[in-house]
Parts: C-alpha cells; structure tokens; sequence
C-alpha cells in the first residue's frame, strides 16, 4: 500500500493560536481516512493545507506526489475538494455547474459527456439539468457538488463535512457513494463530526485542540479504551443518574436511551457494586450488560487522560 | 518542476459563468445598463452651462430707430428676453431686488444723436451681482453683441471703419455649448462609476456564498479568474460606451470629430484599469454592501469633482492638481474631449494612453494580489 498523503509535523498558527499543532501521519491509496473531532479541532484548517488553500506555518506534506506548499495548483488538478459549505453557484443551473467544472479542471469532449452522464445518475438527478441547483434538495445539492469535484476522476477526494444538515438517510446514500468511489480506487480524506460517520471509516484520526491524540482503525481505537462499560436497565434511569453522580469507582454516568450506561474505574471493575449503589438509592436494577465502547466513549475517555475538557 | 501555464479554457469557463449569473440578476443588469443611461440623461439635461432667455428689462430713454435696433439685437441673440418695457428709471430696483429680472439696460437720451455724430454712445447696464458667474456671463453676451450691432452700423458705411478689433474664433466647440463639453466628460464619469461597481459586487459575492473556496480548489490561476471576470464586463462597458456616444450624437447633437478605432482602443485600457480597481476593491473587503459602498466613494468623487469634468484642473490648488494625477477618468475625459471635440489622434493622447495602461496594470495586478492573499486566508 503506496501512501497517498505523507504528513510530517504539520502546524499552522494565527496569530498567537495554534490551530493545527505538529500532526503527522500517512494515508494509504484507496482508503477512506477520517478527521474525527469537535468544531475547532483542526479538521478543516488540516484539509485547506492538505488542498493547498491554506499554506502551512511548518512542517510538510505531499498529497499525491506533490508538495503542497510548493505546487498548489499543481496539486489542485489532481484532488478533488468539496468544502463545508454547499458551493455550487445556486444561480446557475444542474448542467451550467457541471460544464463550468468541466472547464475548470479541463474535461471536454467525450470525456466531457461520459463524465456527466456519470455524474448526473451518480446524484440521481437526471431530468434536473436545467433546473437552478438553488432550488434543488440539499441531498441533491451534495451529491451534485461531489459529482463536480470528481468531474476529472481525481485519486484523491478530499471531504469537509460533507453531509452536514442532511438527513441521516440522505447521509447513508451520501456514504454509498463514498464507498463506490473508494472501491474504483479513489483514495478519501473525510472530516466529521458525527460519530456513526466515523464507523465507516477506514482508519481515523481524532483530533482535540489542534493535535492528534488518537489514530488507527474503529476497532483499535475502541480498544484503546481500558475502562469497561456497561448498561443498567433501571425503571427511572434519569434520577438514577443523580445517584451514582459522586459514587467511587464510577467515572461517568449517562443517559442512553432509556438505559443507564455507566463507565467504571478499571481497577474497580465491580458493577455488582453499582447495583448495591442503586438499590440502596431505591433503583431496582432489572438487567447488567456490559458495552462496546462508542467511538465518541473512546473519545471522551482519551481527552479526559490528556487532562482536557471536552467541548463538543 | 512544470510551470503552470495560463489556460484560455479555464479563462472562458469563468467568463461563461460570470455571464450567465450577470443574465439572471437583474441588479447588476439595472447597473449596467439602466443606470448610465440614467446618469446620462439626467446629467446631459441636467447640466448646463449655457444661459438662454435671461429676463432683463428695458428703459429706452432714447426711442429712435437706433435704439429699438440695439434692443432687437439683444432679443435676437436668444441670450436674453425683454421682460419688461419701462417708462422711467424709478421701478428699476424693485425689479432687481425681487429677481423678476437678471439686468437693466438703460439707453439715455442722445444715444442715437451720439452715433451719429461718431462718438462713442455708452449704453448703462445694470447687472444682478448676488450671482456673480451669471453676472459676468451676462456682461460678456451684452458686451459681444453690443460690439457686433455697433460693426453693423459702422458697416453700412455711415462712417468709416477706424477702429480696429480683436475678432475671436472659438475653435473646437464654435457655439461655445456646454453640452458638447458635458457630454463626452459625462461619458468618462459614468463609466468610472459604473466599471468600478459592477466588479465591486462579482468577488465579495462569492466570498458570500462561499463559492470562492469551491473555486479556488479547483486549477484555477487566479490570472484566469481575473480575466475571466473582466471580459463580461469589458463587453458591457464598450456597449455602454458606444450606447452613450450614439445617444450624445443623436439626442444632444455633440460631434464625434476623431477616431473611433482610438476611442475603441483607449476605452478598453480605461475599462480594464477600472474594472481591475472593482475587482480589487471586492476581493480586499469581501462583502458586497463595502465593497458597492467604497468602489462609490473611490470613483464618484475624483471623476467628479478633481478629473477636470467641472472644474478647471489648471485652476486647482497645488495639492489637488497633484492627486488630480491618480485619478483614471481625468485622463479618460481628455480622452472623449480630445475624439469628440478635437478629432485629435494618438500623436496627442499617447500620453494619456500610457498613463491608463499604467492604471490598467496598477488595476489588474492589484486584483491578482488581493485575490491571492485572500484566497489562503
């Protein structure tokens, strides 16, 4: 597995604070990678240095054989980039979109006609080339903004939140069409902040404050998690919650649908202790099981042993 | 390393885009082409310089042939209109105090008798100073017209020509019209304005809408995007300009003496300075409302009031005559002046040409700055 994108100390400062601080990493070709983290992480200001939109304060990264301090719009020609926000041009219409991107990444012709012809089935907008794209679903919207960004077939797609404000299942056609593209061998790099997102990545990169504190893939970093959880099935899990608020041994306690999902100290793994707790606070607990940490557990847990806060 | 190379491919697509979002807006539409027209229709009757039937009143104390031929002339100049025939000198302030005339022309008695005999026979005009530009205009016309009745009278050979006289020839505009000055400087302001606000509005709007990011990650040269948002609207302003040369030709009847290949040419390098100078304004402040706000205050006041459209640069203090210099549209108005009036061709304006291919390039670069500096901010 040839690297895609080689990161060494990737750092970018404003002024006097450190957006992005001495990341470093690879991502092999073909895969799915993900940014995983809280708003103002550094997910989106790694993905501009990444696409040659922000330069970098120090360090280094190639994206596809290229430096991209060096040669950003060399570069460009080979990536595709679809930002934050939805930024088609609502005044023009499904078709004036595709051929403008056309034109800007040189696809014409035949090439030209296959490719939107692509694009247009790919987003399930076909008999909507002449409408404005203003006026279109913002689900379509997304799907016909990543068509125009892979309009010239780059190998590497680069994604920043891309399925913020869409419903979840406008999301899950959303990941579809990730995964086709990763299996015709297109290698992506996606930011996120919702964590079912995280799961169909490859492997993750979960970022706090500018910094890595974690990388690997969804099974490994959910092993990095050496506090067991479990859930108590309690008739009145909200009140439950205040009474194991102080408890020793509890780490966090929380609400879980309509269960009580409740983290222990690993050298006090005891949840037959928890449920003394409980009953003698007046909760009779039905039923013990222990958990699979989420991601966003595995999250929590890792910036707690950095000595953070977590702001979500 | 391989050097990216301009792509006229690239160029076009931005320039199809920013046209098809130009069609569908019908802001921008009114801007470009509504407003000058406007402005030029407005301005070119608006404006004027020229005074026509100034009421006056007349006491003729004299009443011979002589003095009722005086008071035709003055008629029939169209410069003014006798409002009042007076009977005696006492009403002559009342009028004048209460505006219903601009002046009093008094012809005392022995006018008449004076001409005859070869001597000098004065006339009295009273004049209403508290507007001394009028005043003054005033003076000339009677003065003039007086000199030419008085030529008349000599030339009918009561007496023999002994007085020789300065005969002035006003070349360029022979009726001394103000409009046919007005016009083609008109023509210059407007599109200062006009260039500079149309571009104001294309990249502060895509800094809005947050399709600038898309762009920018796209191969894009920022040259391309430049061009490729100039070219639309260099289009719009020959149109423009063409729209308000033929309607200052047809409806105001202002000559068009030179070249119009040159007026072309030297159009387009005003444009490009112009537009450039919007383009740059936009991608510096990023938001439509500045930038529309700014690329006003930058290019209506200087093309007004320091290009030499209403008043003389020659008579400017140091200092203006000085910032006078960066302002584009004073070189873009001798330009129109200099075609249309003068028929003058490149021989005369090279110098302006050069200092607009100096604004031209000042305008574009700064543009490209801006625009590269904002894009990785």
């Amino acid at each position: 597995m040839s690297a895609a994108v080689e990161v060494r100390d990737l750092t970018r400062r404003f002024g006097g604070f450190t957006a992005v601080d001495r990341v470093s990493f690879e991502v092999g070709t073909g895969e799915i990678f993900g940014f995983l983290g809280p708003n103002g992480a550094g997910k989106t200001t790694t993905l501009k240095m990444l696409t040659g939109l922000l330069p970098p304060t120090s360090g280094e990264a190639v994206v596809a054989g290229v430096d991209v301090a060096q040669q950003a719009l060399e570069l460009r020609a080979r990536i595709g980039y679809m930002s934050q926000k939805f930024s088609l041009y609502g005044d023009l219409t499904v078709d004036e979109n595709l051929e403008l991107f056309a034109g800007l990444y040189g696809v014409t012709g035949e090439r030209f006609a296959r490719r939107r012809a692509w694009a247009l089935h790919m987003a399930g907008i076909e008999g909507q080339e002449r409408r404005l794209t203003a006026e279109l679903p913002l689900g379509w919207k997304q799907r016909l903004a990543l068509g125009c960004a892979v309009l010239h077939e780059p190998p590497l797609l680069f994604l920043d939140e891309p399925t913020s404000g869409v419903d979840p299942m406008a999301r899950r056609a959303f990941w579809d069409l990730i995964y086709e593209l990763a299996a015709g061998g297109t290698t992506v790099l996606v930011s996120t902040h919702y964590m079912e997102e995280a799961e169909y990545c490859h492997r993750l990169l979960l970022m706090h404050r500018g910094r890595i504190i974690a990388q690997g893939r969804p099974a490994e970093l959910r092993g990095l998690m050496a506090e067991p959880i479990y859930s108590f099935r309690t008739d009145h899990a909200p009140q439950a919650v205040e009474a194991l608020q102080h408890a020793e041994g509890v780490r966090e306690a929380a609400l879980f649908g309509r269960d009580l999902h409740v983290v222990l100290d690993p050298e006090r793994d005891e949840p037959e202790r928890v449920r003394a707790l409980l009953a003698a606070a007046g909760h009779a607990v039905h039923g013990i099981e222990q958990v699979e940490p989420s991601l966003e557990d595995v999250f929590v847990a890792l910036v707690r042993r950095e000595g953070g806060a977590v702001t979500t | 390393m391989r050097k990216h190379a301009l792509d006229l491919g690239r160029l076009l697509a931005v320039a199809r885009k920013e046209t098809i979002q130009l069609r569908r807006d019908p802001r921008s539409l009114a801007m470009a082409f509504l407003l000058p027209l406007g402005l030029l229709l407005f301005f070119g009757y608006a404006i004027s310089w020229d005074l026509k039937d100034l009421p006056i009143a007349v006491r003729d104390e004299d009443a011979t042939r002589s003095s009722r031929e005086l008071v035709d002339a003055l008629e029939g100049s169209n410069f003014f209109q006798v409002a009042e025939r007076l009977d005696s000198r006492a009403p002559i302030d009342h009028l004048l105090r209460h505006g219903q005339v601009r002046g009093v022309l008094v012809i005392p008695r022995g006018f008449s008798r004076d001409l005859a005999a070869g001597r000098r026979a004065p006339v009295q005009l009273l004049l209403d100073g508290s507007d001394a530009n009028t005043a003054i205009i005033m003076m000339n016309y009677a003065d003039a017209i007086a000199a030419r009745w008085s030529q008349q009278v000599l030339l009918r050979g009561q007496q023999l020509p002994g007085l020789a006289t300065a005969e002035p020839r006003v070349w360029y505009n022979p009726t001394l019209a103000s409009r046919n000055m007005i016009v083609p400087g008109l023509i210059a302001v407007i599109m200062s304005i006009i260039a500079a606000m149309l571009t104001a509005l294309t990249i502060a709007r895509e800094w809005e809408r947050g399709t600038m990011e898309q762009l920018a990650a796209t191969p894009v040269h920022r040259l391309e995007v430049v061009f490729g948002k100039l070219l639309p609207y260099v289009v719009i302003g020959f149109i423009d300009v063409a729209g308000s040369t033929i309607l200052g030709m047809l409806l105001f009847g202002v000559p068009l003496r030179g070249s119009v290949l040159l007026l072309a040419g030297l159009t387009l390098l005003f444009l490009l300075g112009a537009l450039g100078l919007g383009i740059f304004i936009s991608a510096a402040l990023k938001s439509q409302v500045l930038a529309t706000q700014v690329a006003l205050v930058a290019t209506y006041l200087p093309a007004l009031l320091l290009s030499g459209f209403i008043f003389d640069l020659g008579a400017m203090a140091p200092v203006l005559q000085a910032i006078s210099r960066i302002v584009p549209a004073r070189y873009f108005i001798a330009v129109t002046r200099g075609i249309f009036l003068k028929g003058v061709g490149v021989q005369v304006l090279w110098i302006q040409g050069l200092s607009m291919i100096i604004f031209a390039a000042v305008g574009i670069g700064a543009a490209t700055a801006a625009f590269r500096k904002r894009i990785s901010a």
